[in-house]
């Protein structure tokens, strides 16, 4: 067991992982991570703009997750330790890497599928027309989102959005986020 | 009625909006989990505000980061000034943006595009010297 520790540092190490999280989300783990995430990108990144595009990638995939990471409990009704998500920021060759993960209904994957395949089919200029037809006439969630989240990190990352559904069980898939942010 | 005063936080921005001078601050940053709540006290106090305005109205919007949610919520506030605005009286927007910050230059214009209140665009020449 012990040696795990130092394989999964050195894992971590050899990925160029910046930031690794498993876990249920509070806003003051969001605040944290945040905090981190600032404190890294201004030792590794020299360039003022990749490091906000970074920060504000980062800080709407870890919003988004929070606000929907309680799903689980509205399909199963079950232990609020399912609502589990993780979380890793990676250097890349070409930039970072933000990877979020964590489950939701499985009755909306589809809808959230043909959504995300509409924001990578879109050219940069049509992104923020739909960004500005959203602001100005979508109504707010009750958790004031207003599906402004997918779009907005589309437009920060600059890349196209990888997505991917693995089934869990009858009620619950889950879902993985890839944002390239290139530099 | 009185000048709300807020402090800045990691989260949410410095607010100074002064009924005396008309002048309305908002600077930092702006990146809650929950907006609506941050914003309604911003909100309500344009309301009330506007029953008996300044002749002149400024608002100052320089932030550094916004989250999306923050985004409707801004918005709310500029249509409350659009409103002030059509009523006659003098309302300006300077939105505040840091050298290179394309993006927040861009977010300015979204606004500018969707709101009937003249918007400035102001440059900040240096960047750094805050956090």
């Amino acid at each position: 067991m012990i040696q795990r520790v130092h394989e999964l540092y050195d894992s971590l190490e050899r990925q160029r992982i910046l930031l690794s999280f498993k876990g249920a989300l509070t806003a003051e783990l969001v605040t944290a991570l945040l905090g981190a995430v600032e404190r890294k990108m201004l030792v590794i990144e020299p360039d003022a703009k990749a490091r906000k595009r970074v920060f504000n990638v980062v800080m709407e995939c870890l919003q988004n997750q929070f606000h929907h990471q309680t799903k689980w409990h509205d399909v199963q009704g079950d232990e609020p330790a399912a609502a589990n998500g993780v979380v890793m920021i990676a250097h890349t060759d070409e930039g970072y890497s933000i990877l979020t993960g964590n489950f939701m209904a499985a009755n909306e994957v589809e809808h959230l599928r043909s959504y995300l395949d509409h924001i990578n089919d879109l050219t940069d200029d049509s992104l923020r027309d739909l960004y500005r037809e959203k602001l100005n006439n979508g109504s707010f969630s009750a958790k004031g989102g207003g599906g402004l989240g997918m779009i907005d990190i589309a437009r920060k990352s600059g890349s196209k959005l990888e997505y991917g559904f693995v089934p869990y069980d009858e009620g619950n898939t889950f879902f993985s986020l890839n944002v390239n942010v290139t530099t | 009625m009185a000048s709300l005063t807020l402090e800045g936080t990691p989260k949410t921005p410095f607010v100074q909006f002064d009924e005396e001078t008309g002048l309305l601050e908002l600077r930092g940053r702006s990146i809650p989990e929950n907006s609506i709540e941050f914003f309604k006290p911003l909100i309500d106090w344009v309301d009330r505000y506007s029953r008996s305005p300044q002749a002149r109205t400024s608002l100052h919007v320089q932030l550094e980061y916004f989250n999306t949610s923050s985004s409707k919520c801004i918005l709310d506030l500029f249509k409350k000034l659009e409103s002030l605005r059509a009523g006659g009286n003098e309302v300006t927007v300077l939105w505040h943006y840091e050298q290179d910050d394309e993006d927040m230059l861009e977010a300015g214009e979204d606004y500018a595009g969707i709101i009937n209140i003249p918007f400035k665009m102001i440059q900040i020449e240096d960047a750094g010297g805050h956090h």
